[in-house]
C-alpha cells in the first residue's frame, strides 16, 4: 500500500515578526521577518527553499488584508521555485499550507515557505473599523455591490461580525447556548494572552467584564471579535526525506481536512450552526487512526468567538450543540489542567488578528515545547490547528510522536 | 431625487435585474427552473438540480419566517438607523430558500427566530431598485 501523502510531509520551522496593534512598519518587512525566521528555525537557508504558498496573495482590499504575495517574497529572497501558489479562493487561510503539503507529496518542491501577513491595525489608523468599510470614514463609497456583497451591503452589513452573529443566534436558539458560555472563549483567550509576550490585550478579563462589554451584533459583544493588528507569520513544509538536514525534530502532518460539502455561502449553507468546519473536520478524521481524544492541544480560529465553538463541535471534542456546556466555567479548555487546552497564545481575540496562520504557528510551538510561560504542562505530542469560518475551513492534525 | 435613504446598491446585470426590480409591483420574485421547478437563489445561469438553462423569475408569496437574526449595533457604514435587525429569512416555497434582509416596522426587541414575516420594499425608484425587506406578518 502506498504511503499516505500526509506522511511524506513535516513542518520543519516557524517564524513570526513583531506583532502590534499599529506598528506603522512596511508590511513587506513584517512578511520577510517572519519568513526568514521560519527558514532559520528549520535550519535551512534561502537556497533550500523551492516552494511558496500564501494566503490571500497580494491585494489592497480591505486595506491591510495582505502584506505581500508570492512575487514580493520570491523576489526579495531570490528564491528558485519548483512550485508556488498564492490566493484567496481555497479552504480557509491554512488551505495554503495544505496546498504546500500537496506540492511536497507530489515532488514539485522539497521545502515550501508558507506565509500570511497583515497590517489591518495600521491601515485602519485612528479611524477604527468604519474607516475601512464601504462608504465609511476614510474610503470612497463603493458605487455598487456584487458577488456575495450583493446580498449584504444593501442591508448595511459589510462585516462578517453580523453574519457570524446570526449563526451564533441560531445556535443559541437550537441548543440553548448562553452568553456566559460563549464568553468563556474570550475569557480563556485573555488568560492565555497574559503569558504571550507578543499578545495585544493582556489585562485580566472576567466573565463579568465580558458581559459588560458593548454589543456589536447580538449575541456577539466587543470581546467576541478579534483585534486587528500588524504582523507576519510563516512556516516551512518539508519533505520527510529531509529530516536528517533539519535543525529540530520534525512535526509530522498526520491528517488534513479541506472538504466543503454544502453551499459556498454565508447565508445559504444548509446548517448555519456548523458551517464548512463540519466537512473539513469530518474529512480529517477519515484520514487517520487517531481520535479526538488523542489531541492534547487545540488551536482553533476565533475571528469571532462563536467560530471556535463550532470548531469544537465539528472536530468532535464535544457533541453537536454541546460546545456551550463544554466550555462553561472554562475548566475543560484551560491551559493548565484542561482536557483540551485551547488557543494557548490568546487566539486572535487577544493576541491579534494574524488571520489563521497564528493557530498553526502556536500548535507547532506547543508541540516543540517552546511555549515558555504559556507552555502546556506535560509537553503535548498531538495537536490540531484549524482555521476559517463560514464557508471557509481547513484543518491539520499534527504529531511529534510518530 | 427620491427620498430613499442611503444604501450601497447592487450592481445590476441582466441576471439580477428582475430580482431587484421585482418590487415595482409589490411582488417578490426568485429565479426558478422551468424544467424541474427548483427555486434558485442567488441567481445563476443553470439549474443546479437538472442543469437546465431554462430559467425564469417567478413570484413567491412574500411570506417567510425568520431563520435567524442579529440586532446590529455597530455603525459599519452609513445606515438609516441603529440598531437594526438583520435577519436570514426562509421561504415556504422550498426548504433552504433563504434571503439575508432586514426586519422593519417593528421594535428590534420583538424580532425572534421562527417569527412570521412578509415582504415590503424600500423603493430606490430612480435606480429601478426595490430592496426587499420584511415586516411582521399581518394577520388577515
Amino acid at each position: 500500500m502506498a504511503t499516505k501523502p500526509e506522511h511524506l510531509t513535516v513542518i520543519s520551522g516557524v517564524g513570526q515578526s513583531d506583532v502590534g496593534r499599529r506598528l506603522y512598519r512596511d508590511p513587506l518587512e513584517l512578511t520577510l521577518d517572519a519568513c526568514v525566521e521560519a527558514i532559520h528555525d528549520a535550519g535551512l537557508t534561502t537556497a533550500d527553499i523551492d516552494g511558496i504558498a500564501t494566503y490571500p496573495g497580494p491585494g489592497g482590499d480591505p486595506p491591510g488584508f495582505s502584506g505581500g504575495g508570492v512575487v514580493d517574497v520570491q523576489d526579495a529572497l531570490r528564491l528558485n521555485l519548483g512550485w508556488w501558489s498564492g490566493g484567496l479562493e481555497r479552504p480557509g487561510q491554512l488551505g495554503a499550507v495544505i496546498d504546500a503539503c500537496l506540492a511536497v507529496a507530489f515532488g514539485l518542491a522539497t521545502h515550501v515557505l508558507c506565509f500570511r501577513s497583515v497590517f489591518e491595525g495600521s491601515a485602519q489608523g485612528e479611524g477604527g473599523r468604519a474607516a475601512v468599510m464601504p462608504g465609511g470614514g476614510g474610503r470612497q463609497a463603493i458605487p455598487r455591490a456584487s458577488g456575495f456583497m450583493e446580498w449584504v451591503l444593501p442591508y448595511g452589513a459589510p462585516s462578517a461580525a453580523p453574519w457570524i452573529a446570526m449563526m451564533a443566534q441560531r445556535h443559541f436558539h437550537e441548543f440553548g447556548t448562553t452568553p456566559e458560555q460563549l464568553g468563556q472563549i474570550a475569557v480563556n483567550a485573555r488568560k492565555n494572552a497574559a503569558l504571550n509576550p507578543k499578545a495585544i490585550y493582556t489585562d485580566p478579563m472576567t466573565i463579568e467584564d465580558y458581559l459588560n462589554s458593548r454589543v456589536i451584533a447580538s449575541p456577539l459583544r466587543l470581546f467576541d471579535c478579534d483585534v486587528p493588528c500588524d504582523g507576519g507569520t510563516a512556516m516551512i513544509v518539508s519533505h520527510v526525506d529531509t529530516i536528517p538536514d533539519l535543525r529540530k525534530p520534525p512535526i509530522r502532518v498526520e491528517a488534513v481536512g479541506t472538504a466543503l460539502r454544502g453551499r459556498p455561502s454565508w447565508d445559504q449553507f444548509d446548517d448555519l450552526t456548523t458551517m464548512a468546519l463540519r466537512d473539513a473536520s469530518a474529512q480529517l478524521w477519515t484520514r487517520t487512526d487517531m481520535k479526538p481524544s488523542d489531541v492534547q492541544v487545540a488551536e482553533m480560529y476565533d475571528g469571532f468567538s462563536f467560530i471556535t465553538m463550532a470548531w469544537l463541535e465539528a472536530m468532535g471534542f464535544c457533541g453537536k450543540g454541546e460546545s456551550g456546556p463544554f466550555v462553561e466555567g472554562g475548566q475543560n479548555i484551560a491551559r493548565e489542567g484542561g482536557v483540551l487546552p485551547l488557543n494557548t497564545h490568546g487566539g486572535q481575540l487577544s493576541s491579534g488578528r494574524l488571520h489563521g496562520f497564528s493557530f498553526l504557528h502556536e500548535a507547532c510551538t506547543q508541540l516543540w515545547g517552546e511555549g515558555g510561560a504559556r507552555q502546556v504542562p506535560g509537553n503535548p505530542e498531538v495537536g490540531v490547528a484549524c482555521a476559517g469560518g463560514g464557508p471557509l475551513a481547513g484543518a491539520l492534525l499534527l504529531t511529534t510522536s510518530r | 431625487m427620491s427620498d430613499a435613504p442611503f444604501r450601497v446598491l447592487p450592481r445590476i446585470t441582466a441576471r439580477n435585474e428582475p430580482f431587484w426590480a421585482s418590487g415595482r409591483d409589490g411582488v417578490l420574485r426568485f429565479q426558478r427552473c422551468q424544467q424541474c421547478k427548483y427555486w434558485i437563489h442567488p441567481h445563476n445561469v443553470m439549474c443546479p438540480q437538472c442543469l437546465s438553462k431554462d430559467l425564469a423569475y417567478e413570484p413567491v408569496s412574500g411570506k417567510a419566517v425568520v431563520h435567524t437574526f442579529t440586532i446590529n449595533h455597530q455603525p459599519w457604514m452609513p445606515v438609516p438607523e441603529l440598531p437594526f435587525a438583520l435577519a436570514i429569512v426562509e421561504f415556504p416555497e422550498q426548504e433552504g430558500l433563504r434571503l439575508t434582509t432586514v426586519i422593519v416596522n417593528c421594535k428590534v426587541d420583538d424580532v425572534h427566530v421562527d417569527m412570521p414575516v412578509q415582504v415590503t420594499f424600500e423603493a430606490h425608484e430612480d435606480e429601478n431598485i426595490w430592496i426587499p425587506m420584511f415586516e411582521p406578518e399581518k394577520v388577515a
